[in-house]
């Protein structure tokens, strides 16, 4: 299966059966301060530079969120969006939990975007998958409903199943819609990976769709994070996530190294190429 | 024998052995000990493994296993708490949950982990909490202290709203609010009217004893 998306003038095309495409995640101010501080001030010199520097450290996508306190999603996320699609030719995730804000972000966006996200909660897929067929979008569904994240495979499989049978009620193709199962915190629940795990590899089975996902929520309250964080996204890969939203910098050489063992990197092209660029740049 | 239980109870929290707290807690019920001295002794045990998360030395599963060991002898020795009528020594009554529309947990639970390693009573109402369940608890439990967690931009103006409802219901001036959650500033703390904020857990703690004076 494909989930095509575009900007002004590139395609990226999301295949099932890969290589991995990566939706960098880097434009999202939780957690960082002084990119919160620079929306709240309306100074996007940062964004654009956050835009640039994830693209060359070879994101395919980039997702964007501005939710944060004192910021006013629906002035600010389009802008964003208009200003991120001026800096770099790729397509756009558009990232947030605000309808409103996300439709004036589809009505500027040129091409056709990725939206970040509905869920099985009845008042978000009445209100999403309308945008989404409207504007011809993409969308990412995540495992969720209006009794939270379930706990259990079999729930966050039926999730996924009623998002997909929905969007596609409305006129939405299935390619067209992503999945997301949700990554919990191994620190909490040491559970988490696995249901997570395992609710991929069936909705891959089930429904075939393409997968995201989340990946760095996995390692919070550990040390060393970076570890964990690879080989989370390595066994994610392996059983069916084909655009996970990541740290591009950071984890692009274990996802290349990944797509290489399961065979998608032609003479390990792609993964030496990463390789003399990293070269590169330590020589400057 | 009676400090073996209790040393065997430290053991069994530190070491994240829920069965052997649960079963030494049977025992001490079985032996007649004070359950106060026996919530003292667990207390401890679960403030050793606090601070030690505090100083970066443990980690999250850390604290999570030693608040699910307690977890299993604690219904036991309230229960008998509760059949003897002993009087339960705190620092003060405290009410916490996530908001309505938020259904993290992870920052809420270290915190009423740790506020009841420090020797407040903890009432963990859980996550996606209303204004009116928040409230229906602070009456019943006659709290001192209210605990609201939120981590998402959207949820976070829920925090305001149970703070306009205490006003609205008289109950504002008789408690004391701390506000926390990845999506929550100082800023935001202090526009909602909320007592105090901190973005760390045991900063939550020493605000929590700030707040009521001890």
């Amino acid at each position: 299966m494909e989930t095509k998306l575009t900007s002004a003038k590139k395609q990226v095309i999301i295949r099932t059966e890969g290589p991995t495409v990566l939706i960098g995640e880097r434009i999202n101010p939780t957690g960082k301060k002084k990119l919160t501080e620079a929306l709240k001030s309306g100074n996007l010199e940062i964004v654009r530079k956050e835009a640039i520097a994830q693209v060359q450290a070879g994101a395919d996508i980039l997702d964007v969120n501005v939710g944060a306190l004192g910021v006013d999603e629906e002035v600010l996320l389009p802008e964003v969006v208009k200003v991120v699609m001026n800096t770099v030719d790729v397509p756009l995730c558009l990232d947030s939990a605000n309808p409103v804000a996300l439709e004036k972000s589809l009505k500027v966006y040129q091409g056709k975007p990725l939206v970040n996200s509905v869920t099985g909660q009845e008042n978000s897929l009445k209100r999403v998958l309308p945008l989404i067929k409207k504007y011809g979008a993409a969308v990412i569904g995540l495992t969720m409903d209006d009794d939270g994240i379930p706990d259990d495979v079999d729930k966050r499989v039926a999730i996924a199943h009623k998002i997909v049978e929905r969007a596609e009620k409305v006129g939405i193709p299935r390619e067209d819609v992503i999945i997301d199962c949700l990554t919990l915190a191994v620190g909490a629940n040491d559970k988490a990976g696995v249901v997570v795990i395992e609710s991929i590899r069936r909705v891959r089975e089930e429904l075939g769709v393409n997968l995201t996902l989340g990946a760095s929520n996995i390692s919070f309250g550990l040390p060393d994070r970076d570890i964990i964080n690879n080989a989370f996204i390595t066994v994610a890969i392996c059983t069916g996530v084909t655009c996970p939203i990541v740290d591009v910098a950071k984890v692009r050489p274990a996802v290349l190294a990944t797509d290489l063992i399961l065979g998608r990197d032609r003479y390990a092209m792609r993964y030496i190429k990463a390789y003399q660029q990293r070269q590169k740049q330590m020589e400057k | 024998m009676n400090n073996e239980i209790l040393e065997g109870l430290r053991k069994a929290i530190k070491e994240y052995d829920n069965e052997k707290a649960e079963n030494l807690a049977k025992r001490a019920v079985e032996e007649k000990l004070d359950p106060l001295r026996v919530l003292d002794a667990m207390t401890v045990a679960i403030r050793e493994v606090g601070d030690a998360f505090g100083r970066g030395d443990l980690w999250l599963p850390d604290l999570v296993g030693a608040a699910d060991a307690m977890q299993a002898a604690m219904p036991i020795i309230e229960e008998e708490i509760k059949r003897t009528g002993a009087k339960r020594e705190s620092l003060g009554t405290v009410v916490a949950g996530t908001v309505f529309g938020d259904i993290h947990s992870i920052g809420k639970t270290m915190v009423c982990t740790l506020l009841t390693a420090e020797g407040f009573k903890v009432h963990d109402l859980g996550v996606n909490i209303k204004a009116e369940e928040f409230l229906q608890a602070i009456r019943n439990y006659n709290a001192d202290i209210l605990a609201m967690s939120a981590l998402m931009t959207m949820t976070a103006p829920e925090q305001k709203k149970v703070i306009e409802q205490l006003k609205k219901e008289g109950l504002r001036d008789k408690i004391k609010i701390m506000v926390g959650g990845g999506a929550i500033t100082e800023e935001f703390a202090k526009e909602i009217g909320a007592d105090g904020y901190d973005p760390t857990a045991p900063g939550a703690v020493k605000l929590a004893r700030k707040l009521i004076g001890r």
